[in-house]
């Protein structure tokens, strides 16, 4: 799929991400000494941040509900995200998850 | 005469390049798949220099998500680094301002990680060399396989899928921060409720399940502490 946004709209978005990610990187770095660094509740909910995030943005690239329970699961993407997703746990190997997934999308969508 | 603990910064980087080269190729790749020009996509790795939070952007703008969501998805994956920001702050407090700015620009997990084990561990090494040698390499390596990506990746023809190497990117990430129960609890939540909002308007599946899943996993953390 292909953005349909021009490039003033991509620079905008690169340079308020930036500058938001420039803002949190220093945050604490020119807070120091000035408070006393993150409250326990705040710390508490960032650590999840990234396990949240994360799965909200891969489960539904490789999780399509079917009518049926064999139909979402005989899905490629489904297919060959559970199977990268054991790569990635037995290996702890970016480069081995993307190929081993990349293939098995290949190969089931030459199979299902 | 550059000091030894520049160099020492750069070597110690080394055994994550493998990680990091295929994650920058992807990053530009995607990006061009996703109709970014190729200054587009360096532009992005050099300003915004944080992959996931890269890869979600490319991910919406290709799907033509509002420009809100696009910003507010990248900017909330980056808040982990205020963690980094609030553990690292001690050890950067002795470096001038224009350092200290340099070196929280370049602050990502990779370069936490590496610094925080060396300067808790190691009060004989010269802290700034040693960061920047690591985190300038990283921030290299980073450009360099983001400008071959996406110069690779206009080359490569949409039919091969190759922009399904971006949620494996994330399922990477995912795997190796899903360490306890509270964060499996986070990312099955978070995971679950973004599937069943697929279809919701405005991307709301992915901020629901987001905030579905960091409400859950607090929620199981303290449910375990209290027990």
């Amino acid at each position: 799929m292909t953005t349909t946004y021009g490039p003033l709209a991509i620079w905008a978005v690169v340079l308020v991400v930036g500058a938001a990610t420039f803002a949190i990187r220093y945050s604490f770095v020119y807070l120091f000494g000035r408070i006393d660094g993150v409250p326990p509740r705040v710390e508490a909910a960032l650590r999840f941040v990234p396990a949240a995030v994360l799965a909200a943005l891969v489960a539904p690239a490789m999780i399509d509900p079917g009518p049926t329970l064999a139909a979402t699961v005989l899905d490629d993407r489904f297919v060959a995200g559970t199977l990268a997703a054991a790569v990635a746990w037995y290996t702890d190997d970016m480069f081995a998850t993307i190929v081993v997934g990349l293939v098995a999308l290949w190969a089931a969508g030459a199979a299902l | 005469m550059l000091p030894d603990d520049l160099f020492a910064g750069v070597r110690a980087t080394l055994p994550l390049l493998l990680g990091l080269i295929p994650f920058g190729l992807v990053a530009g790749i995607a990006a061009v798949d996703a109709g970014l020009s190729p200054t587009q996509a360096v532009g992005l790795s050099a300003i915004v220099f944080a992959g996931a939070a890269q890869l979600a952007a490319i991910d919406l703008l290709g799907r033509d998500a509002s420009l809100a969501v696009v910003v507010l998805t990248a900017v909330v994956i980056n808040l982990r680094m205020m963690m980094y920001s609030a553990s690292i702050a001690p050890y950067f407090e002795s470096f001038r301002r224009r350092w200290a700015v340099v070196s929280s620009y370049l602050l990502t997990d990779m370069s936490y990680a590496l610094a925080i084990s060396k300067f808790r561990n190691d009060s004989g090494t010269d802290r700034r060399w040693y960061y920047l040698g690591a985190a300038a390499a990283m921030w290299g390596v980073w450009q360099i396989a983001t400008a071959v990506g996406a110069l690779l990746g206009t080359n490569v023809p949409s039919e091969w899928g190759i922009g399904f190497a971006v949620p494996l990117v994330f399922l990477s990430l995912l795997v190796s921060d899903v360490s306890d129960r509270p964060r499996l609890v986070a990312a099955v939540v978070g995971g679950g409720v973004a599937v069943v909002g697929g279809a919701w308007p405005l991307n709301l599946g992915l901020i629901g399940g987001a905030l579905a899943g960091v409400t859950a996993g607090a929620a199981v953390d303290n449910w375990g502490r209290d027990a």
